[in-house]
């Protein structure tokens, strides 16, 4: 039962090109809020900590949000901004997680570098056809970054979601209040195209889209349905700990459907 | 690797491991009213403020704490003293020992959100476990301060 | 009824404790013990079942720092129980410190003490082990008359006839009785009959267990630690260590929860060895993972209930078998049985003709089971509660009604209960105030919300019992002290529960003066009285008459002095409060002279100790409704409402015992809805942490309402019985009874995740 953590060394790098250089040795870590990286039992070399990098800040310009990887979860949730172009899903999504400490501990570049399976963030950024930015490999979208492998050695600097994301519904199962999601589910909008993210399968969150125009005449009871019956056939499941795969896809039906309906009453 | 921080208001410098939580931290400068409850940043009995910002310091590391204004309970007794007696006159406090981890959230709650509602109290205080009191009496306790704050205005 | 003319009974006083622990002063073991110690770990099994063949420690030795690595070769060969229980122990003899043949994923290998916890951490990956793995038991249901031995040893005891056998994996057996139950359930017209599981949940207290150790000026071992049993820790170190229970002294600081857990010596026994062994004072300090796969959790029980009445509702028989598991050692096994049945089957002695309750208690391989509030009872209360549920289902008949029919009633004969009276008991009314505040006539129908939701509810009943009668022993120790204020010790241990707070009422109420004026002092095995220690709902009710019978000789003694002082006799003066007075109105002399005089040429003690014990066990009783929201298309079950009415007897500070049923609704909220175990194919347990083992948060319990509707117990202090454990007993029946109502599926196995309910309704009853 020992101690979990084992850092060598710490630095605040004063760089990108810094932090960048330090994190191609394969011991060394990228600090976010923490929060998973204390729990894994491998010692690390050297905690790279970006908070010197100004890379906790939200920026609007006149097509797109520039969020800083630093951006601690609590801070998407009480943005005003973030709120009125996701009809308050952005806080849908992460006011489960756990506590508003955590949260104030947890970043948003730290949420996705993971590409964890349970992650509601990772599900609703998708929906929002979110970019990010890669210190070395620069600008690319989310859904290209989750494919990425994991043994990818760069920094995450920045997440770009573009206004013109549509209009979005989040939904998520939980078999209690503040534990990870049994399954989550954001649906998007846009131009009378829709696309639908359905993450904690348990694996990480995957993208559909409305490939037979089951929606195109218009989000019905019975277009809904159909929809949803779609996605939860082509979505593959999985079981753990908190479900087994076959629920999963009940409820992909469930919550693909709400969200539809969701998104029909919103409109 | 040395540090220095404010701890309380007072500056403190100190040497540290790089991986030194800043739990074992403040509770090495003598501030025992920071409490583990578990592993995995879930119980929120470790509460601090870090420059006003409520977060668990079970996973933030002392390093990164450096240059950063720290609050304990021991730094904030009067603001606290203002309230806790409402939660004693319920006998929420029970064991006592999730109370100062619940009692530094309320005071980042109240002064984030000087008139919260039930569900308001409820939501920015749901990652601070309490195993003895089933939470009721610690919502009456809020309630009944806030409610002698309008009887005073 | 309840005499209601106390002064400081039945009052809400603060906790004395309360704004100190509110403030986050230091209290707790770790908070006020030295930092300077050995830092003590154990490394623990990765098998559920094996024999260490070889175990070298060498490395491990050389890290610089460390200061001793034990293994099985290095402790006394004497086995003993760690469950905290009056000698004679029914608990088994079974455990070794470490032992060669570890028994679960978590079992204690090594001990490790070092200097810093850095350098125990790198030791005790440095130890080697080689294991010869062997088979273990994990199917509790084949663990009777296993080939396969959890305790082989030639040198296990069982000191007390409880039907154990360690060569038939039996920790303990019995029958018994009243009636012929078989005919009786012959000749009912309906007869219910299932098995429900309830699995080995964790108390899940917010401090983990936690132990310093040190030799004091005397050369004794000083134990400070997280306890809710000062004496019986005394003799198990003993017993463990195998030294005179003269050179052991055991203190505990404020309790971070207990809730049964720390009835067992879980952690004591690593850092006592070292700081035995080594003359250095040590510290161990559980983290949560040794707190959830290595501590003490409640026994899983199946309990199968066979149930039977006449058309017109009338429940004539009650049949009930308890299989429980004990896990790797006997902690508890023998006792927690005995509640599945003795505090269940009471609850209906309206019109039953007979009864029978049977049990076996099995080992098998995984952390032993231990005492968690309710301690058996709550296990049997949720088998008889869905049953009796059921039953009047199938008769047509409301599950109010049918309770109200065969509840037992004040006066009445409890033949399952040991044939004890319920001398006072208010269930009754308890149901009839739970059934208006509730609204249970207009809750009870299923409403369709719309979006697939559902609202209904669901009613269950319990008690539970008050200390255990003929053993438990509760004392304190009252003396006037200075200006007249009082010292209250008591060896009863405040864990959070208040008692502290409330045995000084009942002093105050005896002595006439404010609680302010008694200073509380406990637990402490050197200084206090004897206690058996705060377990078993014991403590208002047992010790509470101790402090009643101690104030009474202290003030005889006060008026022996004040009558010298008056130069008059004895018989001529009244002890009144702030004073003593003469009965002829022509004297008086002060608390204030009386505690000076007491210092100054006196001859008679102003201390007096009292002990206490009881020959019944009055139980509580209480009624818990609870309003659901379910989701049909995902089988997600929400809490609305929850209204607990309890009879505890006079409730001797209404705020804690309100904050005591709030909190173990919750509990029991948690365990029936949320709070899963599962093992992995190995053995070992899934929900390790605070991440996987998931207790309510502010957002899952709903709301609240608490009421009292009080008897007067005849044998209790000022009417008083117990509150403590009994609040954890309705949920889970209740919910389980809400949710069979929304979708005509019983769940007879916790927790009730929402994939059990939607597959319930699709794949109906299995």
């Amino acid at each position: 039962m020992g101690k979990v953590l084992s850092i060598n060394q710490y630095v605040r790098a004063q760089s990108l090109d810094e932090a960048y250089t330090l994190c191609q040795k394969k011991n060394n870590v990228v600090i976010g809020g923490m929060l998973w990286l204390k729990i894994q039992k491998r010692p690390a070399g050297t905690a790279i900590d970006l908070c010197d990098l100004g890379l906790d800040s939200i920026a609007e310009t006149e097509t797109e949000y520039r969020i800083g990887a630093m951006v601690p979860l609590r801070a998407l949730e009480m943005h005003e901004g973030l709120a009125a172009l996701t009809d308050g899903a952005m806080e849908q999504t992460v006011k489960h997680i756990v506590g508003v400490q955590f949260r104030n501990c947890a970043t948003l570049g730290g949420s996705l570098w993971g590409r964890f399976g349970f992650s509601d963030v990772l599900t609703l950024f998708l929906a929002l056809d979110a970019r990010v930015v890669l210190h070395h490999a620069g600008e690319m979208p989310l859904a290209d970054f989750a494919q990425l492998p994991r043994t990818t050695r760069d920094i995450l600097t920045e997440v770009i979601v573009p206004k013109a994301a549509g209009r979005v519904v989040y939904l998520s199962q939980r078999n209690i209040s503040t534990d990870f999601p049994v399954l989550t589910a954001a649906l998007a909008g846009r131009d009378g195209n829709y696309t639908c993210v359905i993450g904690a399968r348990p694996m990480p969150a995957a993208v559909f889209t409305d490939d037979k125009g089951i929606l195109r005449q218009g989000i019905t009871e019975d277009s809904a349905r159909a929809f949803a019956e779609d996605i939860a056939s082509r979505a593959v499941f999985g079981s753990n700990t908190r479900a087994s795969a076959d629920y999963r896809r009940e409820i992909c039906k469930v919550l693909v459907r709400r969200a539809a309906l969701a998104l029909a009453k919103e409109g | 690797m040395e540090i220095k921080l404010t701890l309380n208001g007072k500056p403190v410098s100190a040497p540290i491991d790089a991986d030194t939580l800043l739990i074992d931290f403040v509770r090495d400068h003598g501030c025992y009213s920071v409490k583990r409850g578990c592993e995995t940043a879930n119980c929120g009995l470790c509460t601090v403020l870090m420059d006003g910002t409520p977060v668990l310091s079970c996973s933030v590391l002392a390093a990164r704490a450096a240059g950063h204004h720290i609050q304990t309970l021991e730094g904030l007794q009067e603001e606290a003293a203002d309230f806790v007696g409402f939660i004693a006159d319920q006998g929420a406090e029970q064991c006592g020992f999730c109370n100062p981890g619940f009692v530094m959230n309320t005071v980042a709650l109240l002064r984030e959100n000087p008139d919260p509602t039930d569900d308001e109290i409820r939501a920015y205080l749901a990652g601070n476990l309490c195993r003895c009191s089933g939470y009721e009496g610690q919502l009456r306790g809020i309630r009944a301060y806030l409610d002698s704050r309008k009887g005073d205005a | 009824m309840a005499e209601n003319k106390f002064r400081v009974i039945n009052q809400p006083v603060r906790k004395k404790d309360a704004m100190q622990l509110l403030l986050g002063k230091p209290a707790y073991v770790d908070d006020v013990t030295p930092h300077d110690c050995l830092i003590v770990k154990v490394l623990r099994s990765p098998h559920a079942h094996a024999l260490i063949e070889e175990i070298n420690t060498d490395i491990a030795c050389k890290v610089p720092g460390i200061v001793a690595v034990y293994t099985w070769k290095d402790v006394p060969q004497k086995r003993f129980t760690m469950a905290g229980q009056t000698f004679p122990e029914p608990s088994p003899y079974d455990r070794l410190i470490l032992d060669q043949r570890v028994r679960f994923v978590g079992d204690a290998v090594a001990i490790v003490a070092g200097e810093t916890e850095k350098a125990v951490d790198k030791a005790l990956k440095l130890i080697k082990v080689k294991y010869q793995v062997l088979e273990p038991v994990l199917d509790f249901h084949t663990a009777k008359d296993n080939p396969i031995l959890v305790h082989p040893e030639e040198n296990w005891r069982s000191l007390c006839p409880v039907g154990a056998d360690n060569k038939r994996n039996l920790c303990a057996s019995e029958c018994g009785s009243h009636g012929d139950v078989d005919a009786v359930l012959a000749d009912c017209d309906e007869v219910v009959a299932h098995t429900y599981r309830v699995p080995a949940v964790n108390q899940a207290m917010m401090e983990t267990f936690r132990t310093y150790t040190e030799i004091d000026h005397y050369g004794r071992l000083h134990i400070i630690s997280s306890t809710q049993i000062v004496f019986h820790v005394r003799r198990i170190l003993a017993n463990a260590l195998d030294i005179p229970k003269s050179k052991i002294h055991v203190e505990k600081p404020r309790i971070g929860g207990g809730f049964g857990a720390k009835q067992t010596v879980v952690a004591e026994v690593y850092p006592a060895l070292v700081t035995w062994k080594t003359g250095r004072a040590a510290k161990m300090i559980y983290t949560r993972e040794e707190s959830q796969i290595a501590a003490s959790p409640r026994h899983e029980m199946e309990v199968t209930v066979r149930v039977g009445a006449n058309r017109d509702g009338t429940i004539r028989a009650m049949d009930v078998y308890t299989l429980s598991n004990t896990g790797a050692f006997g902690e508890h096994g023998p006792t927690t049985v005995g509640l599945s049945g003795h505090k269940s089957i009471p609850l209906y002695t309206g019109n039953l003709e007979a009864h029978r309750f049977a049990y076996d208690v099995v080992y098998t391989n995984y952390q032993s089971s231990g005492a968690y509030r309710g301690y058996g009872a709550t296990q049997g209360i949720f088998a008889v509660e869905c049953a009796v549920t059921e039953l009047a289902d199938r008769l047509g008949i409301d599950p109010v009604a049918i309770r109200e029919q065969n509840m037992v009633r004040e006066g009445q004969i409890m033949h399952a209960y040991y044939n004890e009276p319920a001398s006072a008991c208010a269930l009754d009314r308890c149901m009839a105030r739970c059934k208006e505040l509730f609204g249970w006539d207009e809750k009870y129908p299923v409403r369709d919300m719309g979006n697939g939701k559902v609202r209904t509810a669901g009613v269950a009943m319990a008690m539970q019992g008050s200390g255990i009668s003929g053993v438990d022993v509760g004392s304190a120790t009252i003396k006037l002290s200075d200006e007249g204020f009082y010292n209250l010790s008591i060896g009863a241990a405040d864990m959070g529960t208040g008692c502290d707070t409330i045995l000084a009422q009942m002093a105050a109420e005896c002595l006439d003066c404010p609680v302010d004026d008694i200073a509380v002092f406990g637990a402490d095995s050197d200084a206090s009285p004897y206690d058996s220690g705060s377990y078993a709902s014991s403590t208002t009710y047992v010790t509470g008459k101790a402090v009643e019978k101690a104030c009474e000789q202290l003030k005889e003694n006060i008026c022996t002095i004040a009558a010298g002082m008056l130069d008059c006799d004895v018989s001529e003066v009244e002890f009144a409060g702030k004073s003593v007075k003469k009965l002829d109105g022509t004297g008086e002399v002060s608390l204030f002279d009386i505690a000076t005089k007491s210092m100054c040429g006196n001859g008679v003690a102003v201390q007096a100790t009292a002990s206490h014990t009881s020959p019944v066990s009055p139980p509580p009783f209480m009624v818990g409704m609870v309003e659901i929201e379910l989701d049909k298309e995902t089988g997600q079950v929400d809490l609305l409402d929850y209204v607990a009415v309890v009879d505890c007897g006079t409730p001797v500070n209404p705020s804690l015992a309100r904050v005591q049923t709030e909190g173990g609704l919750v509990q029991g909220i948690g365990m029936a809805l949320f709070e899963n175990i599962q093992y992995t194919e190995k053995g070992a347990l899934v929900e390790n942490s605070f991440m996987q083992y998931k207790i309510p948060t502010r957002l899952d319990m709903g709301k609240l309402r608490v009421e009292f509707e009080s008897s007067y117990e005849p044998t209790g202090p000022f009417g008083a019985k117990s509150i403590g454990e009994i609040v954890i007993n309705t949920p889970a029946p209740a919910i389980a009874h809400a949710v069979w109502h929304a979708t005509g599926v019983w769940h007879r196995e916790l927790p009730i995740t929402p994939e059990k309910v939607l597959w319930g309704m699709q794949k109906g009853q299995v």
